[in-house]
């Protein structure tokens, strides 16, 4: 066995994978990966399975050292330097880190959680079929809370196979929501605002909850209902009607009403969302948002099949330089510009 | 059952009416009862939860009742929303689960002292001694409502209205494990340590969830419960005990 060390990491880094259901009714959360499509690429470079357990790096830096032998790693999602052995690791690649080596990661930029992979998988107990970390419930292994310098995770050792990329579709445009269940707790005009505000994720925000800076939205009977259900996505409108988007670690239930809800497929991408970014809400349709869940997942599907073999580890600026001219610039409301994804 | 917005949303009418189809996204229906706290919606809750796990309909991958509503999870890949909606109001439209089919608990709580700091003040606030608060939340039979927030949370119906007091100013940012309290018109059994606002009578060394223990949460919604006092020495040996898989909380006949 090889290990990988965590020797240095900063708050909100934990193990997630796809989530742990089955037990919403018994008040656990699902957990599981803020940004499955990161997860989901990270994965397919290493040869995981999508949703197999990867580390979520929060906003800061890490460094991890492999002992005991060679440990194969990827890295996706939130942008951010990364350095092995002297050399610059790209994102969406993978990489060996050889004996004895060290993975430094700066902080993320453009975003705020990033994965990262390891090749076989991480050993772990399961509860409820998965290893995804709930702090607050104490779950998660091998460790059940955030990550912390010294930790260690015991690996497979990383194999003679060539090192991978893959290239995702840089998603952008509107963050799109379904209204409801409990639209009816606001006026005409209160929806409009929040459809037609412009939006920005509080710097307090965590994997619970992201907190919303804009207008003001006023209830029309007050902010206390009866508990009821929530879901990845619920947008709920306290009090100070500051909306709270639902995120991965939320309370199962909850008292506030909830205006609408954000779109399956759009989740990852708000979780990307970072601090002081402006961004803006669309209503679309049940049929449009069910539509985009199954294209997404179609996405997700497919990135084992998109991995190919990186051509060199050297430094090639040419190919770099021709990758950034042809910038894929897609959109997230027009699925046909998705690289290789076709609508059905 | 006190029901202060009953009026102006006009619910009360008809117990029996259908429930309302809200979406909750693009992969679940929240089926509203009611906007209240209300018994009979709660049973209707309760009864379509059954309904639904009886007839295994595919698609669905999870439910959580709630005080007044049921959220259906499902994966609209399998089942369409539409054929979904049609199946949720056929369901709701059956009779209440008998209550022969209810289990029922007996769960020691060891009342006052540093196990429940906020029994004193609130036998001041209702002008009564400790000992009657005490005899009047043993003396309820309480149904779980529902479990929700944390893992295990559960939140009980049928308070006795003599109990009935306003939550706490201050929510306390961190109180224990196993604390059973009461709030508004409800009592509660809180598993983990966590915040709280809720009037702390008591503690509970019954663990409504554990890890490695079978099973691993002990309470259904829908759950019938009742309370007894032990006293402090007791609590410590069922502290023991529990840590070791024990449920403590003894199953009694219907």
């Amino acid at each position: 066995m090889s290990t990988l060390v965590v020797s240095q990491i900063g708050p909100a880094s934990s193990v997630q994978d796809g989530g742990r259901f089955g037990a919403q009714r018994y008040g656990l959360t699902p957990s599981g990966a803020m940004d499955k499509l990161s997860l989901a690429a990270a994965n397919s470079l290493v040869g995981n399975a999508v949703m197999a357990a990867a580390i979520e790096i929060g906003p800061f830096g890490a460094t991890f050292t492999a002992k005991d032998g060679p440990v194969r790693v990827a890295l996706s999602g939130a942008p951010r330097p990364a350095e092995a052995a002297k050399r610059q690791i790209e994102m969406n690649t993978s990489v060996t880190l050889n004996e004895g080596e060290k993975l430094t990661l700066g902080f993320a930029r453009g975003g705020s959680f990033s994965y990262l992979a390891i090749e076989g998988g991480i050993a772990g107990e399961p509860m409820f079929d998965s290893l995804s970390v709930n702090a607050r419930a104490g779950l998660g292994s091998p460790y059940p809370r955030p990550l912390q310098s010294g930790d260690v995770f015991e690996v497979a050792p990383a194999g003679q196979t060539p090192e991978m990329q893959i290239e995702l579709p840089k998603l952008s445009g509107a963050i799109r929501v379904v209204m409801g269940p409990q639209d009816d707790e606001f006026s005409d005009e209160m929806k409009a605002l929040f459809l037609g505000g412009n939006w920005m994720v509080s710097a307090t925000s965590d994997r619970m909850g992201y907190r919303l800076e804009g207008p003001v939205i006023r209830h029309l009977h007050g902010h206390n209902i009866v508990s009821d259900g929530t879901v990845e996505g619920s947008i709920q409108v306290p009090g100070n009607g500051s909306p709270i988007v639902l995120m991965s670690d939320r309370g199962t239930s909850g008292g506030y009403p909830k205006i609408a809800t954000v779109i399956s497929a759009d989740f990852g991408r708000l979780a990307q969302m970072p601090a002081g970014t402006p961004f803006r809400f669309k209503a679309v349709s049940m049929a449009e948002a069910q539509a985009e869940l199954r294209r997404y997942k179609d996405l997700l599907r497919s990135l084992p099949g998109r991995v190919t073999e990186l051509a060199s580890s050297d430094f090639n600026i040419d190919a770099l330089f021709t990758a950034n001219v042809a910038g894929h610039a897609v959109s997230a409301t027009d699925v046909t510009t998705w690289l290789g994804v076709t609508p059905d | 059952m006190r029901d202060t917005n009953a009026d102006h949303f006009g619910l009360m009418a008809d117990p029996f009416a259908p429930p309302r189809l809200l979406p909750s996204g693009d992969s679940a229906i929240t089926v509203e009862f009611s906007r209240t706290i209300d018994e009979t919606a709660n049973r209707r809750v309760l009864a379509l939860d059954h309904a639904l796990a009886a007839a295994a309909i595919e698609g669905i991958t999870e439910t959580v009742p709630t005080y007044r509503s049921l959220l259906v999870h499902y994966d609209p890949g399998v089942i369409d929303h539409e054929a979904l909606g049609a199946r949720l109001l056929a369901l709701s439209a059956g009779s209440l689960a008998p209550d022969s089919e209810v289990r029922r608990w007996r769960v020691p709580v060891c009342y006052g002292g540093e196990n429940g700091i906020d029994l004193e003040d609130v036998a001041k606030a209702l002008s009564i001694t400790p000992d009657e608060v005490v005899a009047r939340h043993v003396a309820g039979t309480y149904r779980v409502a529902m479990i929700g927030f944390t893992p295990g949370w559960s939140y009980l119906s049928g308070l006795d209205p003599r109990l009935q007091m306003s939550r706490r100013q201050n929510p306390r940012l961190a109180t224990p494990a196993g604390i059973v309290a009461i709030g508004g018109i409800q009592t509660g059994i809180q598993c983990l340590a966590g915040p709280c606002g809720w009037h702390l009578l008591g503690r509970t060394a019954m663990r409504t969830f554990q890890l490695h223990r079978e099973p691993t949460f002990l309470l259904e919604p829908g759950d019938e419960v009742s309370f007894y006092a032990v006293d402090v020495k007791t609590f410590a040996e069922q502290e023991r005990a529990a840590e070791g898989g024990e449920l403590i909380a003894e199953r009694v006949a219907a």
